[in-house]
Parts: structure tokens; C-alpha cells; sequence
């Protein structure tokens, strides 16, 4: 027997007897055990033996009580949404063929010196009125299905354009067809256009599909990063290992995982490790080493060993739905650059089918002979040549390439806006630890003053030290608890062998205080009296008023080689010092580098004092510091800043710093994806690599540049063609626009706007191309 | 004569073309309290709600319009952009944190509907 639980949506239910119906209706099935179906969620939770039945025996059951079940909800949605937009290509498709068919047979028939090879049948126009009546109403009735009910809204639209375009010009043509004398009369040649009108729409569906097409592709990461997640997960329940549907995965559950497959969700290694490929969700082409207790993240591939992980989290909040989520999100946010195209497009249809009546007036009252005729073509040219799709499509397309090229190298961005305003960052302040540096220090000193002993330094401020969250502190307790073991960690060896004789015992500590900033305070019972101890940097002790004398030379040595010195002394007595240490990342020179070439300038900002930070900034190549710091001051930093007029980019970790990064006009967190980085910063970067800073500032940059030459391109074109199309270069020039030639440059803008955008996917963010799935 | 007459109902046909699209009278909004069912069909029928501040809404799209252009629909202050497959309901649940109005669009931002939210 194997027993599954599964939930699923049940549409049609209105009251509770609904849900009594249903409830029985599913437990009659063979095999099932327990059913819930809840009234207002509209869902089913079903207990039963996957042996015995199937979703269709669950299907069945439902639909016997009158109900539907939608047991694969998600697939179907996404599957239906596929292949709606495939029936709708292949209709589309259809349309185009037949109307370019039966258009060109017109055109040969009706176009000046074309017809002239043309058999007479296509010259006449009664048969062209039969060839051209299926393409005005039947491959163009999708625009009068969409012109039609948007009038009623009292809204225009393309469509509307080309409904009014295109039977202007076929309803003035078949008037000429059956009343060709009434036209004789007033003084014009009767002569149809009815190639005019189906050309047209020919060229105007060919132009939407290749639009429908590529406009598929700007979505293209999204599907690609839902396509990423596992379908099973191997659940080891029972002794037993069991391949089951990872919706049904619950947290707690042991999953196995084999070389070659996809860990279906994330969690920690119990047993085992293994090298793991996670570039689908850093960006990082390099595989990650992971042990017993090392977390593993749903969707990367496991490379070589077979591992144990525990389940820690499923469905909405493994770090892939996370970044599905976020990058919808920004994906339906909007752009403050798109103000102006929203502004324009509102008011332009409207003012395109005015200035089509005025161009018509004009014509007629003031154009050659025969007047009516030109003007119809320019009337028909102007309302056919306008083209506010390409306004309403340059912004968003180049916003959903980039945030899903971004995702793909592990750079998320929150919203549109956070994309925008990166690419004019001038100024990039860094927060040292953990993101200029690798936030694991480990302890490289420790000094007693006037002949102490060391392990009674170690020990007094390891006592203070293990009520402290900081990382700093948190250092000094590794080190004084590894002491006296045989550690693997890497220590001095000195000091491992004068451990080892030295079994370091901590105190019990009175009255805590944590001096943010500064250091700690607490009181330790010796010899049966309290005695007071702090344990902390300069500022601390100018507090308490301990010079630091002679032993100012040891302190600053430490200090220039980038150690953080912390300082201990009991009431007024100076006792020794720890020196702590932390490693500089392998890629932050590199990355710092890269920023300056793009002209911005990098700061440091840290707590430590100036020394310690200017070697750390040595190191990295930064050269402006803003040391001693204290962690509620780097706000007023970030400021300080802002105020020398600079658009400022403040990185840190998305935890301790996210007052500062809320400040900054671009926040970006350095983290793993955790909820209260993601929240904390307008971008995260979950490679936590350096060099991902510039790679954020090249993409805002790329992508602006491709929107404003999509908007220059929109905005120009129908700025300049418009009045072509109304005749201004007639008077001087004698150029006019044929409506055939407009609905060509219609139909090439969108799509060249489009492609425009697409063209983004093939820049490349860093010097050295990333692999990735997406 | 002619001319007169071209231009005449030219001027008439420009003034109305302003009435009718550009003073178009905005909608009293409908107030929804839980769900609301808003039709996608040239347009947002009902074009105009108005839901509680900090309480749930769902908003109901169903698109009877097999224009493309009506295929998304954006509200970028909840930082949404959802697909609206034709004849079909689409629930799009808001929480809104903040009183006022907020207009949603079309992908193409040819069509609008307006939310307002109140306290």
C-alpha cells in the first residue's frame, strides 16, 4: 500500500451540501480513505493508495457528483495557455495566406501597369468585389471584433484604425463597382481600390503574427525558470524509497538524490554530499561542494554523489518560487520612463482618426484633380500608417527581456523602477563585512599586556562573547571552544599546542551589555567578588577611559594588516587584545575594478576603525572609506551622500543593513534569497559574487539604451510618417505615401520594436559568458 | 458647394470624434466588497471599482474579446501582469495597503480600468 494525500481545486460547489455530495462521491472510490473538500477555498483533499487509484478515478468520482475537479490544475492552465496561443497562430497564419492570395490576385488586377499583365477576369471589378469581400469580412473581421466592442467602451485602438482604413477603402470601391456612373458624374474615373483594402489587411495580420511570435519570446525566462522545477522527488519513507509527485512532498521528508538528478526542493543535507550544479539559480557555472548539514536549493543538479537531504521547504517557499515570484512581479511592474508613452498612447487614436478626417478636408478643397481620390488614399494612408502599438510595446518588452536576463545570472530585480534608476548610479557603497569580505572572520591573534596569560584572555572575553549574535563574536567563541580539541580548523599553530595543554572554561557572566558599535560589558565572579570586565574596540574604552599607552604600537600593527582589534580590559586595567580577521572574497577586486571602468565610484563603509578599513580598501581598490560607522549611522551615510546630488547604490547583506538600503536609491542585497533580503532590496544578487554589481549597472544600462531607442523609434516614426502620410512632402517634393506602403512600415514597427527588445537577450553581462538553463 | 459641405462635416465629424473618445464621462465606480466579476470586452466592464483598504479582493477577469490586444492585463501598482486566456476566469486576489486610485491597462496600455481603493 502507498498511502499519498493530494489537494485540488473543485469548481461548481455552492453551498454545503455540495461539499457532502463530493465528500461521499470520492470516499466510494476503491482505495480512498479520507476526503475533505473545503466550501470556501474550493478544494479537495483527498487521502488514498497511489497503487489503487489514479486522478482519473478522482476526476470521475467528481464529475459523477456534478462537479469538476482540476487535479492538474497548473499544467493544464499552462498547457491550455500554450496551445491557445498555437490555435491562435495557426488561424492567424490561415488568415494571411488566404488574404495575400487573394490581395495579389486583386493587385494584379487592379494595380497600375501590373494589371496590364493580368487576365481580363481579375480586371474586372465585380470579380474583384467577390475576391476582396472574404478578406474585409472574413480575414479581417478579427479587427472589427475588436474595434466593435471598444467602441461601445468609447475607446479606440489600432483596430479601430484599420477598420476605419480599410472600409473606406473598400466600401468607396464597392460603390464605384455598382454605381460607377454616379461617380463618372461628379468628375472621377471609376476606379475601385479594392487592392488597397486587402493588402492592407494581409500585410497587417502577417505583421501581427511575426508580432504574436516574437512577443512570445520577451516571456521566455519565466517559462524557462518553471520549466526548471523537478517533477518527482524520491521520498525515503518507511525504510523505503518512493518516487511520488513533488506537490506532495512535505516538509520533514527524507528525499533521496542520485547522481545526474534534479533536487526537487530545497532543504539539508542528513547523509551523504555531493558536488552540486547550481548555475540555473546563481548564475555561477562552477559546481558547489556540499556536505552533511550544508543546505540544498530545489531545481540545481546534482553532479556526483548520492545524498540524504531533509525537506525544509516545499511549493510557494522554495527559493525557485521565489524567484518566479519576483520576477513576475517586476515583470508586471511599470517603468517611470513608460509615462510618456502612457500619456501619448491614451489620447492617440483619437487624435490620429481627427487629423485622417482634416487630411481628407484638405485634400478635397485643396488637391489636384481628381480630389476625391487623393484624398480618400491619404485619409486611408494616415489612419493605416499610425501605429501605437509600438509606443505601448518599447517599454514593457525590454523591461521583461531584461529582468529575465537578470534572473538568469542571478540577479533579481523587484521592480521595473529599481531597473531604471541603476543604470544612472554614480556612487556604489559597499558594506565590508560579508560583502566585500567573506563574513566568516576567524581569530589571528591574541596578545596579553604586561605579562598576562593569553588563555586568560581568550577565556574572559570568550565568556563576554558567547552572548553576542556578531559575527566578530561569534569567532572568538569558535576559536575558545575549539582550544583543547583537535580541531580542524586553521589555527596558529602556537596556539593549538598551548591549547591543548589549556582546556579553556568559560564563566558565568553578570549584568550583559551590548554596546552596539563598541563592545561588550558583563560581570565575572573572581574569587568570590564581581569584578567587571569590557571587551571591545577604542570607542569602548575612551568610554571607560583606559588609555591604551604603550601597547598602541601592537594594536595599530594589527590593525594595518586589516584585522579588527578588540580590546580587553577589566575596571582600569588593560589586559590583552584579540585580533580577528576576515578574508577578502576571491572576485571583490575584480568586481570593484569593473565598476570603475564604468565610471562609478565605489565606497566602503564599515564599523571598523579607519586603519583596519583602509587596509581591507587596499586590497579591494577603493579609496574612499567611511570607517567607524556605526551600524545606525550608515543611513545617515547613505545621505550624506545622496545630498553631494549623487545617485547612490548602497550593498550589503539585506539583514543588518536594511535602514541603509532602503535609503539608497538602489538597494541591492548580496544575499542567499532569503525572504528578508529579497524584501529589504530593490535587487538581490544570489551568487553573492562582486562582479555582479557592474554586471546589474551594464544590464540597467543596456536595457534603457534599448528602451529609449525603442521609444525614439516609436515616437519618431509616427511623428514623421504621419505627416508623410497626410502629404507634407507632396507641395514640394510631389511624394505621397500609397496606403499599401504604409500598412508595410505599420506592420515592420512593431515588430522591429519588438525584436529590438529580444536583441537584449543576446548581450552579455560579464566578460566571461555564465552557463546557464534559463 | 461641395467644398462647403466637405468641410462642414469634416469640423462635425472632428468635433465629434473629441466628444466622443476624449470627454467621455468617467463611470461611477461600482463598489465590490470580496469578489467582482469584470468583463473583458472591448474594455473593463464594470470599467471602475471601488474595494476596502487591507482586506482581500478578488477580482474576477473573464475576456469574451479575442483581440490579442486584450490577451494581458497590467496593474502595476500591485505589481501584476497576468494572462487572460479567452472566455475564461482569471482571479487576480489584491490586498491593498494604501487608499487611492490605481489604474490598471491592457498589456499594450490601450485599455484602461481603475481601482479605487477606500478606507
Amino acid at each position: 500500500m502507498n498511502k499519498i494525500k493530494k489537494t485540488f481545486s473543485i469548481k461548481g460547489m455552492h453551498c454545503a451540501s455540495c461539499v457532502l455530495i463530493i465528500e461521499q462521491s470520492l470516499k466510494k472510490v476503491d482505495g480512498v480513505s479520507e476526503a475533505n473538500v473545503n466550501l470556501v477555498t474550493e478544494k479537495a483533499t483527498v487521502a488514498y493508495d497511489s497503487d489503487k487509484v489514479t486522478d482519473d478515478k478522482l476526476n470521475s468520482a467528481v464529475a459523477n457528483a456534478g462537479y469538476k475537479a482540476f487535479i492538474k490544475e497548473e499544467l493544464q492552465s499552462e498547457d491550455k495557455e500554450r496551445a491557445e496561443k498555437q490555435k491562435e497562430l495557426k488561424d492567424l497564419k490561415f488568415r494571411v495566406v488566404i488574404s495575400l492570395t487573394l490581395g495579389a490576385l486583386v493587385l494584379w488586377g487592379g494595380f497600375p501597369t501590373l494589371m496590364d499583365t493580368s487576365p481580363s477576369i481579375l480586371k474586372n471589378f465585380w470579380i474583384q468585389l467577390l475576391l476582396a469581400t472574404p478578406v474585409q469580412f472574413w480575414a479581417g473581421w478579427v479587427f472589427y471584433r475588436a474595434a466593435i466592442p471598444a467602441l461601445r467602451h468609447r475607446t479606440a485602438n489600432m483596430d479601430t484604425l484599420v477598420v476605419i482604413g480599410t472600409t473606406v477603402a473598400y466600401g468607396y470601391s464597392a460603390f464605384v463597382t455598382a454605381f460607377p456612373q454616379v461617380v463618372q458624374r461628379i468628375g472621377t474615373e471609376p476606379m475601385p481600390y479594392f487592392d488597397v483594402a486587402t493588402i492592407i489587411i494581409g500585410l497587417i495580420l502577417l505583421g501581427r503574427y511575426f508580432e504574436a511570435k516574437a512577443k512570445a519570446g520577451t516571456s521566455e525566462a519565466i517559462k524557462k525558470l518553471i520549466g526548471l522545477q523537478a517533477k518527482t522527488a524520491r521520498v525515503v519513507r518507511d525504510n523505503k524509497e518512493i518516487d511520488i509527485p513533488i506537490s506532495e512532498v512535505v516538509i520533514g521528508d527524507l528525499i533521496r538524490v542520485r547522481p545526474g538528478e534534479k533536487i526537487p526542493v530545497d532543504g539539508m543535507i542528513t547523509e551523504g554530499d555531493s558536488s552540486i550544479d547550481e548555475s540555473m539559480i546563481t548564475g555561477e557555472s562552477m559546481p558547489v561542494d556540499k556536505k552533511n548539514g550544508d543546505t540544498v536549493v530545489g531545481a540545481t543538479i546534482n553532479k556526483s554523489g548520492s545524498f540524504v537531504f531533509e525537506a525544509t521547504k516545499i511549493g510557494q517557499e522554495t527559493m525557485l518560487a521565489q524567484i518566479i515570484k519576483l520576477v513576475q512581479e517586476a515583470q508586471g511592474s511599470k517603468a517611470p520612463i513608460q509615462r510618456l508613452a502612457d500619456l501619448v498612447s491614451s489620447y492617440f487614436v483619437p487624435i490620429v482618426i481627427m487629423l485622417a478626417i482634416a487630411t481628407f478636408v484638405v485634400w478635397y478643397n485643396l488637391g489636384p484633380e481628381p480630389a476625391l481620390l487623393y484624398a480618400i488614399l491619404n485619409t486611408v494612408a494616415v489612419l493605416i500608417i499610425a501605429c501605437p502599438c509600438a509606443m505601448g510595446l518599447a517599454t514593457p518588452t525590454a523591461i521583461m527581456v531584461g529582468t529575465g536576463k537578470g534572473a538568469e545570472h542571478g540577479i533579481l530585480i523587484k521592480d521595473a523602477e529599481s531597473l531604471e534608476i541603476a543604470h544612472k548610479v554614480k556612487t556604489i557603497i559597499f558594506d565590508k563585512t560579508g560583502t566585500l569580505t567573506k563574513g566568516e572572520p576567524s581569530v589571528t591573534d591574541v596578545i596579553a599586556f604586561d605579562n598576562g596569560k593569553e588563555n586568560e584572555v581568550l577565556r574572559y572575553a570568550a565568556s563576554l562573547e558567547k552572548f553576542s549574535e556578531h559575527p566578530v563574536a561569534m569567532a572568538i567563541v569558535a576559536f575558545a571552544a575549539s582550544l583543547g580539541k583537535s580541531s580542524s580548523h586553521p589555527l596558529d599553530k602556537a596556539i593549538r599546542e598551548k591549547a591543548e595543554t589549556e582546556k579553556t572554561e568559560l564563566f558565568a557572566v553578570d549584568k550583559f551589555k551590548a554596546n552596539t558599535g563598541k563592545g561588550l560589558e558583563g560581570e565575572i565572579i573572581i574569587v568570590g567578588s564581581p569584578k567587571k570586565f569590557y571587551f571591545g574596540n577604542r570607542a569602548l574604552m575612551k568610554d571607560i577611559s583606559i588609555d591604551l599607552g604603550a601597547h598602541e604600537i601592537e594594536i595599530e600593527k594589527l590593525e594595518n594588516e586589516g584585522k579588527t582589534v578588540m580590546i580587553l580590559a577589566s575596571d582600569s586595567d588593560l589586559l590583552g587584545a584579540i585580533a580577528v580577521a576576515d578574508t577578502v572574497k576571491e572576485n571583490a577586486r575584480q568586481g570593484i575594478e569593473e565598476l570603475k571602468k564604468l565610471g562609478i565610484e565605489p565606497v566602503m563603509i564599515t564599523g571598523d576603525n579607519f586603519k583596519t578599513a583602509m587596509a581591507i580598501a587596499n586590497k579591494v581598490g577603493i579609496t574612499r572609506v567611511l570607517a567607524e560607522v556605526l551600524p545606525d549611522q550608515k543611513e545617515a551615510e547613505v545621505k550624506k551622500i545622496q545630498a553631494e546630488n549623487k545617485i547612490v547604490a548602497m550593498v550589503g547583506d539585506g539583514i543588518n543593513d536594511a535602514p541603509a538600503l532602503a535609503q539608497a536609491d538602489v538597494g541591492i542585497a548580496m544575499g542567499t534569497g532569503t525572504d528578508v533580503a529579497i524584501e529589504a532590496a530593490d535587487i538581490t544578487l544570489i551568487n553573492k559574487d562582486l562582479k555582479s554589481v557592474a554586471a546589474t549597472i551594464r544590464l540597467s544600462k543596456m536595457t534603457m539604451k534599448t528602451i529609449k531607442l525603442n521609444l525614439f523609434w516609436a515616437f519618431g516614426y509616427n511623428i514623421i510618417l504621419i505627416p508623410v502620410a497626410m502629404g507634407a512632402l507632396y507641395p514640394s517634393f510631389h511624394i505621397l505615401l500609397n496606403p499599401i506602403f504604409a500598412s508595410i512600415a505599420m506592420a515592420t514597427s512593431s515588430i522591429s520594436v519588438v525584436s529590438s527588445s529580444l536583441l537584449l537577450k543576446r548581450f552579455r553581462l560579464n566578460g566571461t559568458q555564465t552557463k546557464s538553463l534559463v | 458647394m461641395n467644398e462647403t459641405i466637405v468641410t462642414i462635416s469634416g469640423i462635425i465629424g472632428i468635433i465629434f470624434v473629441f466628444w466622443f473618445f476624449l470627454m467621455k464621462k468617467e463611470k461611477k465606480e461600482v463598489a465590490v466588497i470580496g469578489s467582482v466579476d469584470i468583463i473583458v470586452e472591448g474594455g473593463y466592464s464594470p470599467e471602475a471599482i471601488s474595494i476596502p483598504k487591507n482586506k482581500t479582493t478578488k477580482l474576477n477577469f473573464i475576456r469574451k474579446d479575442s483581440s490579442s490586444c486584450l490577451e494581458e492585463v497590467v496593474l502595476p501598482d500591485f505589481k501584476i501582469r497576468k494572462h487572460l486566456p479567452f472566455n475564461e476566469k482569471v482571479v487576480i486576489e489584491i490586498t491593498p495597503k494604501q487608499t487611492g486610485e490605481f489604474k490598471y491597462s491592457c498589456g499594450m496600455n490601450m485599455f484602461h480600468g481603475k481601482i479605487i481603493v477606500t478606507d
